[in-house]
């Protein structure tokens, strides 16, 4: 059909793209966490010591742990309110349906850091929150843990990430053939065993999307940590920061990057087995 | 005699109390009057078919029956009990639907077992009537096999199946042979009819094929926007049709529209004795009636006319003629196979086989419900 030039014309610029600004970053990556850090010069000497670090000094671990504890936390709390939205929306919204679907996406045309400003305002000693709480005379004092806190970046982050949980379901449950509800109900099943039995089921590849997008992007999260989160509420991406800024420890912070990397394609490649095996098409 | 006459029995033939009683149902979405003031019944074992156009309203009365609309006005009865009132996995009626609505997530097996499963029945018991639904519709082999990986005939047997094992008194069956091709669409009827004897069920079928319809059904209910139109045993409705819309519908019709006087119908050159009031009249003549005179028995009140072969359709066994009687009139014979025709014949046919019908459903309607007209 097309030309030979034509071909090497359109394949060309995104293969240079994705060797530029994708495959050469990833491999310089690679390489920096297998170097090391002599007097404050970086020496292209290779070894194992930044990797041996992370496994041997426990604060690595243990913001690790917080990482994924805050993701999951995330990922819970999105799901929650993600899918019953999806769900309200798909079966019972009737006409305004349309409407309430931009309402959720609308959000996301928000600038991330205005959001994350938004939550400050919200949640700091003297914000809305508590101001509001003193108007009623519930407290009487600012509650400190509101802000720079795990808790706050959970909210913040869940407050981000809800409308990408909420589409992949909403697509899913919104390609459930209808029919397939009436024959559920026409073989005695109510509506609590259909939902059971047919619209979950039918919405697993959906739900693992959803999750995997809350998981996955919370994991890397390092702004909202840094704008709400307070030494509390410090996620392992701030400590690559740091290594790449202030501490100017590139290899180590190539080591953290490598093992999030491994970690984030293991769990894409997991659910996205699992969400075949779950499709019926 | 009168069009409706004694025909179209509305009740069912069996003697015995209706299993399901439609009471002068009605439903309107927003303006338009989907159905209008139907009542029926269906007896316990009988093949009863909603016959119609698209848009005439028979599925919505089988998905009224269901469940998965509310009538507007009027009760269904099953048993002695109120139907309409409740949800849908209350009523014991199951629905074979359109594109079989099997579940993809689950296997044939587990697709089959669903209504027993949301009932709590024994897993022993579950499996053993799964496999007798599974046998009964000759898919046993196909237990463990994704709805997906099977054929459209296969998909519906597996439909089947799985409102069957429910042992419905009645079972609704919403075009169910529409999306398969004309071989398999034929060997599943008689399939379904042989399974249906076999059972004993009732069965409520709709369709729009008046073919299917004729080979499958104890009593056909003809449906017209949303009125009944005739109500009768195939062989009734096709011998004796009670309107022009029933009589056009059902098979092919010459339409013979004169005038009665002194006893005596008038239409163009051809006249016959008829009991019907003087006055405008309407008579159905089938094709097949009309015989060519030269190769002609002795029949009863013969009417004879002469007419031009103005074509000729070979058919096989028969051959489908159209013949111009003069004065602007046109009748359609349908004669055994006898090789090309042309120019004037004398044909002739029985003044019994035509029959008179009335043009206006709505008179008619309410007489075949059994009431008079208001």
């Amino acid at each position: 059909m097309y030309s030979r030039a034509y071909k090497t014309l359109v394949s060309v610029p995104p293969l240079l793209w994705v060797s530029l600004f994708l495959l050469l970053p990833y491999a310089l990556m690679f390489a920096h966490s297998f170097w090391a850090v002599r007097d404050g010069f970086l020496v292209h000497q290779w070894n194992l010591q930044n990797y041996r670090a992370l496994f041997t000094n426990p604060l690595y671990f243990q913001v690790f742990l917080r990482t994924a504890r805050i993701a999951a936390s995330v990922t819970l709390c999105s799901l929650l309110l993600g899918y019953p939205l999806a769900y309200y929306l798909s079966f019972h919204a009737g006409p305004r349906k349309e409407l309430l679907y931009q309402l959720v996406i609308v959000p996301l045309w928000v600038s991330y850091l205005v959001r994350g400003y938004a939550w400050k305002t919200i949640l700091g000693s003297d914000g809305v929150l508590n101001g509001f709480l003193q108007y009623l005379h519930i407290t009487h004092e600012p509650i400190g843990f509101f802000l720079y806190s795990p808790f706050a970046v959970v909210l913040m982050l869940t407050h981000i990430y809800t409308p990408f949980v909420f589409l992949p379901i909403y697509a899913a449950l919104e390609h459930i053939p209808r029919p397939l509800l009436e024959a559920s109900q026409d073989l005695g099943a109510d509506r609590r065993a259909t939902f059971f039995r047919v619209i979950l089921p039918l919405s697993i590849p959906g739900l693992l999307a959803g999750a995997t997008f809350a998981f996955v992007l919370s994991l890397g999260d390092f702004l909202a940590p840094l704008l709400v989160g307070g030494p509390s509420g410090t996620m392992i991406a701030n400590i690559v920061q740091s290594l790449f800024g202030a501490a100017y420890d590139w290899p180590l912070g190539a080591a953290i990057s490598v093992c999030i990397l491994l970690i984030t394609v293991s769990l894409l490649f997991t659910t996205e087995r699992l969400e075949k095996r779950r499709s019926f098409k | 005699m009168s069009a409706a006459g004694a025909i179209s029995p509305q009740n069912p033939p069996s003697g015995s109390a209706p299993l399901l009683e439609i009471r002068e149902i009605a439903k309107r979405f927003g303006n338009a009057e989907v159905l209008k003031n139907i009542s029926l019944q269906i007896a316990a074992g009988e093949f009863l078919t909603l016959l119609g156009e698209s848009g005439s309203g028979k599925t919505t009365l089988l998905r009224l029956i269901a469940g998965f609309e509310q009538p507007t006005s009027g009760e269904i009865w099953m048993s002695d009990e109120r139907l309409d009132t409740l949800p849908p996995y209350k009523r014991r009626v199951n629905t074979v639907f359109q594109n079989y609505a099997l579940f993809p997530h689950l296997n044939v097996r587990e697709n089959v077992a669903y209504g027993l499963r949301v009932k709590s029945t024994p897993k022993p018991e579950i499996a053993g009537r799964v496999e007798e639904a599974l046998r009964m519709v000759k898919m046993i082999s196909f237990a463990d096999a994704r709805p997906s990986t099977l054929s459209g005939g296969q998909q519906q047997r597996i439909a089947l199946a799985r409102a069957l094992i429910n042992r419905p008194q009645l079972l609704l069956l919403d075009e169910p042979l529409s999306a398969l091709d004309a071989n398999l669409r034929k060997e599943m009827q008689s399939e379904l009819k042989a399974l249906q004897r076999e059972i004993g069920i009732a069965f409520l079928f709709v369709t729009h094929d008046q073919d299917e319809a004729m080979a499958l059904s104890d009593r056909i209910a003809l449906l017209r926007n949303g009125a009944l139109e005739q109500v009768a045993s195939p062989r009734e409705i096709y011998s004796r049709p009670a309107t022009a819309y029933t009589a056009e519908f059902i098979g092919q019709t010459n339409l013979l529209r004169g005038e009665v006087h002194n006893g005596v119908f008038r239409c163009g050159s051809l006249q016959w004795k008829t009991a019907e009031a003087s006055g405008g009249a309407l008579f159905s003549l089938r094709p097949e009636a009309i015989h060519l005179a030269d190769s002609s028995f002795q029949l009863p009140d013969t009417v004879s006319f002469r007419g031009t072969i103005r074509q000729q359709v070979y058919a096989g066994a028969s051959e489908l003629l159209e013949i111009d009687c003069g004065g602007n009139q046109t009748l359609r014979a349908r004669i055994p196979a006898s090789g090309p025709l042309t120019g004037q014949h004398e044909f002739v046919f029985s003044a019994d086989y035509a029959v008179p019908v009335t043009e206006s459903p709505t008179a008619h309607a309410s007489r075949a419900m059994g009431r008079e007209p208001r």
